[in-house]
């Protein structure tokens, strides 16, 4: 599988994705400046977390509109499966690769932890190594994590499945306990409409080792491997 | 390049003030010291040359108060590669790496702007170690404000933590560690260290000593303004009732710039351009360019219009005394200039040849072709003030006995508060708005262990990884009751720290935070750490490789209490065979090593539970230390350990609490047989102990034995709740809730 991890100014956690990446499938990610409208044909392309453009504007805003985003928007129309993790899924909801926006933490602060995820479903190329209803625990770390869309487009992304993870108790239990930033019915992370694009706010990339976070972001990566080979 | 001669005196700018022994003294230039600078000048400097007179004699810049002590500390060791004197201290970490760390102040700032002062604090902290070569894996800090009851203490709490998460979580550099505590000593003076750590090839590391006459001199990063001008001589005078208006001296930051200039330098760095480089800190252009060319010998000339400039109308005097952030000055190799040039217009970031270095060993300051500054170099450093300020030791208080001082009415009442007071509760609160994660590679989070653990990236996938362990420690009640005591303590419990993880510990960082030095018990109490300091570092091996000296935290007379900070790394050189301090199993042994003799003076017991802070604080065998510990270290290495916890603030019941809740096991002990009374045996702070849990009782005691360390069976591990059989038993639910409620509930309340 060749990835391709998308830098920014301001990037941050690439290097945590292709080390992920790397990890599980031997091979190296090819960083792609954020300049770079030509990059090489990729299996994946991943918007990695971070701060791209120091979050001025707007968390991911600017970004939205680099060079190297008008070719992920064209290879995402052609189906190439894109992952966008915390600023990514910024970056991409900006871009129109996803639905909704992410707003400010309802409690205005930036919050790193464990939360626990239900999984929504396991019927996409990045789920299919969970089970639906699956409890998983991976960390969060950001400041505007605060998922919003208004009830018409909500309705459509949840009765077409689009929903892939949500936040909830240790036990599954989804009644806004574990929801670390206010995001509207819990949500954590959503698919466009072809389930080729996947924006989380969690890091999966961080829960990859044992003593280093846990494994449970483990198998999202063995399932894009799965899926793509 | 056009150069006015260089024995040309300076021109005066237009509308320059001529020098009035008033302008001298608000420079913060004492009468004799302007003497000196007339000696070495030989005539008036204009206004831009008394500037940097007052920068770089301002106690900030120059330690002038603190350098005779300074130097009798330990400082050498087999695995110092650089000690103090350098932007940072270098330790050979093995396999070719280095590890490179320092700790540093913002304390004036953060009291005055806690955004801004403590954002810029972690800004210069981390440049102060990339600019030697490393990329920084991790950042610590130790945080002490005023009593929780002080009307600012919320707003400051909340200012500075924001502006520490905001900084080094844009940069994304994990905050791994620290330590926050309250007393109203700091009502007027907070305290914020900040610590970084990086890891550099050792065969890469890079200083700051200028050399090649001829060579060039760029300037790289912000543009410079108007911001955190006088900083530094700011921070060296007492704060008085008009020091909020000195808010405009306290310089703002721009972590996504610092993060271009991180990946710009590192980039430059890989090549072959670089002869020094030298991050703009304290004092700016004038410190950095001063040392860059006194530390090479040399002279130097800036054309001061040549650098980079926020705004209009800026003159030499504010470009020279800027604190602006986020800049750095590189000495690059002839014929290197483009290539540099490429690399920072890349991250779309300033960069200007703003001067050259030349065999005159002076600094000549030009503006537009005219010269208007010339400054000889060695004298403005050998002949800057040194003063041997007075000094009165702290004398030993009378020793309290554990008769002395009640035995708590209610024991689970007791541990109860103290689980929940301001200096023992949980911060997760605080380290929540840390990223502590970024980069995969932290081991042991905030409050598992006693010491951070973080991986040091190694070059071959699959191999055995090295752990880096590190920790911030300082007891300040202990210093203020016995200084010499609680600068041995400071070490110690940094020590400890580390081992409790398993790692070798290998070199210190020392953050010296105290009131006005011209008073001679402050000043005591300052030679008084210090001596207590160098004794633990040599007895432990332990050597000091950088640090920072933070005087006049004193607001209208009223001192801090005495706060050496100790930041300490060590190494672990396999991460999979650390422990931390969580209770995770039941089943296991829980067993105390160390001596107990009911140590209650200056105990957090005696303070929080009886309301007083007196006695002489614990006394600390520094031989017990170094055999207990490794002890310790040699039966986690052999894996025989599953949980270990250094015993410090509140003694050995207070450590069990936090072992059980952070790892959700109970416990179930008893007393040991002991004529120690069981308040003292429990809440005394008696030094150079552990508790661990083991799951291989014999072969433990046993090896404590042949060590002769000492060490008791207490009980086991199991349940939910902890036990002390007789005293205590409390569900772990209901210490978890005292400990976790403090901190939020205080936060949130409405002002």
């Amino acid at each position: 599988m060749k990835t391709s991890v998308l830098v920014f100014p301001g990037s941050n956690r690439e290097g945590d994705v292709a080390q992920a990446i790397e990890l599980i499938t031997g091979r190296k990610s090819n960083m792609v400046w954020h300049g770079d409208g030509d990059f090489e044909k990729t299996d994946l392309i991943v918007i990695p977390g971070g701060f791209s453009y120091g979050d001025y504007l707007r968390c991911g805003a600017m970004a939205a509109q680099s060079p190297v985003m008008t070719e992920v928007k064209k290879r995402a129309a052609q189906g190439v499966p894109v992952l966008a993790i915390c600023n990514g899924f910024q970056i991409a909801a900006e871009a129109g690769l996803l639905p909704g926006v992410l707003m400010r933490n309802e409690n205005l602060k930036f919050v790193c932890a464990d939360v626990h995820l239900k999984v929504e479903t396991s019927q996409s190329l990045f789920t299919n190594r969970y089970q639906a209803g699956q409890v998983i625990k991976v960390p969060v770390a950001h400041a505007e994590g605060n998922y919003f869309a208004d009830t018409e487009t909500l309705k459509r992304i949840e009765d077409r499945g689009q929903v892939a993870f949500r936040y909830c108790a240790p036990d599954g239990t989804v009644d806004g306990t574990g929801n670390p930033n206010g995001s509207i019915r819990n949500i954590a992370g959503v698919f466009n409409e072809t389930k080729t694009v996947l924006g989380l706010m969690p890091h999966p990339e961080n829960a990859v080792e044992p003593m280093f976070g846990g494994t449970d972001g483990k198998a999202l990566f063995e399932g894009i491997v799965d899926a793509l080979s | 390049m056009t150069i006015a001669t260089e024995k040309n005196p300076p021109v005066k700018l237009p509308n320059e003030p001529a020098i009035t022994p008033k302008i001298v003294a608000d420079h913060g230039l004492a009468p004799d010291e302007y003497e000196r600078l007339l000696k070495i000048m030989g005539r008036t400097p204009t206004m831009v040359e008394l500037g940097i007179f007052s920068a770089m004699w301002s106690e900030h810049c120059s330690y002038k108060s603190s350098k005779v002590w300074l130097k009798k500390l330990p400082t050498q060791a087999p695995w110092v590669i650089q000690g103090p004197g350098e932007n940072a201290g270098v330790i050979d970490i093995g396999d070719g790496q280095a590890a490179i760390f320092k700790m540093e102040s913002h304390n004036h700032p953060s009291y005055i702007e806690p955004y801004q002062g403590a954002a810029t604090g972690v800004g210069g902290i981390l440049r102060d170690v990339f600019t030697m070569g490393a990329r920084p894996v991790a950042n610590l800090n130790a945080l002490r404000f005023g009593d929780p009851s002080h009307p600012k203490t919320r707003h400051l709490v909340s200012g500075v933590v924001a502006g520490i998460g905001g900084y080094g979580n844009c940069m994304g550099i994990p905050t791994v560690g620290g330590e926050t505590n309250f007393h109203a000593a700091y009502n007027g003076n907070i305290l914020v260290n900040a610590m970084t750590v990086g890891i550099a090839p050792a065969d890469r590391i890079f200083y700051a000593a200028a050399a090649g006459v001829g060579n060039p001199l760029v300037y790289v990063g912000s543009k410079t303004g108007r911001d955190g001008i006088h900083g530094a001589t700011m921070a060296s005078t007492e704060f008085s009732e008009d020091s909020e208006e000195k808010r405009p001296t306290v310089q703002v930051g721009d972590p996504f710039v610092e993060k271009l200039l991180l990946e710009a330098c590192l980039e430059l760095m890989a090549t072959d351009a670089i002869v020094a480089i030298q991050d703009m800190g304290a004092a700016g252009l004038t410190s950095s360019s001063f040392e860059m060319a006194a530390k090479g010998g040399l002279g130097v000339v800036v054309e001061l219009d040549k650098v980079p400039m926020r705004e209009q109308g800026m003159n030499p005097y504010e470009l020279m005394l800027s604190e602006s952030q986020e800049r750095m000055l590189i000495v690059l190799k002839p014929g290197r200039e483009d290539l540099a040039r490429k690399i920072f217009e890349k991250w779309e970031l300033d960069f200007s040849i703003i001067g050259r270095l030349t065999d005159t060993e002076r600094m000549v300051l030009t503006w537009h072709g005219k010269v208007v500054g010339n400054i000889p170099i060695p004298p403005l450093v050998t002949e800057a003030p040194v003063y041997e300020r007075p000094w009165t030791l702290t004398p030993l208080p009378a020793v309290l006995e554990a008769s002395q001082v009640p035995t708590p009415r209610d024991w689970n009442a007791s541990l109860i508060s103290l689980m929940g007071c301001p200096d023992l509760a949980s911060k997760a609160w605080i380290w929540h708005q840390y990223d502590h994660l970024i980069m995969g590679n932290t081991a042991i989070r905030p409050q598992d262990g006693d010491a951070a653990l973080v991986r040091v990236p190694s070059i071959v996938t699959g191999a055995v990884h090295k752990g880096l362990a590190m920790t911030s420690d300082c007891t300040p009640r202990y210093v203020q009751a016995h200084p010499e005591t609680g600068g041995r303590q400071a070490v110690a419990e940094a020590w400890r720290n580390i081992t409790a993880t398993g790692a070798r510990p290998l070199a210190v960082t020392d953050n010296m935070n105290f009131g006005n030095p011209q008073k001679p018990e402050i000043m005591g109490q300052f030679a008084g750490a210090i001596m207590g300091m160098a004794e633990a570092c040599k007895a432990l091996d332990f050597p000091v490789v950088s640090g920072n000296v933070s005087l006049y935290n004193e607001t209208e007379g009223r001192p801090i209490l005495p706060t050496p900070t100790i930041g300490a790394v060590g190494v672990i050189d396999d991460i999979a065979k650390a422990v931390g301090s969580r209770l995770t199993q039941g089943g296991l042994a829980i067993v105390l090593v160390g001596e107990t003799r009911g140590w209650l003076g200056q105990s957090l017991y005696l303070r929080e539970i009886c309301g007083r802070e007196d006695g002489a604080p614990p006394p600390v065998d520094l031989a017990a230390e170094r055999r207990n510990g490794d002890f310790i270290r040699s039966e986690i290495d052999a894996r025989r350990i599953a949980a270990c916890h250094d015993l410090s603030d509140g003694g050995l019941l207070v450590a069990l609490a936090e072992m059980c809740i952070a790892g959700g096991t109970g416990v179930e002990i008893a007393l040991p047989p002991t004529s120690v009374p069981s308040h003292a045996f429990l809440y005394g702070e008696d030094q150079a102990r552990y508790v661990i849990a083991t799951g291989t009782l014999d072969e433990v005691l046993d090896a404590a034995k042949g060590a002769g360390v000492p060490a008791v069976l207490l009980g086991y591990s199991g349940g939910v709740s902890l036990t002390v059989k007789g005293l205590v038993s409390l569900e772990l639910d209901d210490i978890k809730a005292a400990h976790e409620a403090w901190l939020p509930t205080y936060m949130d309340a409405a002002e």
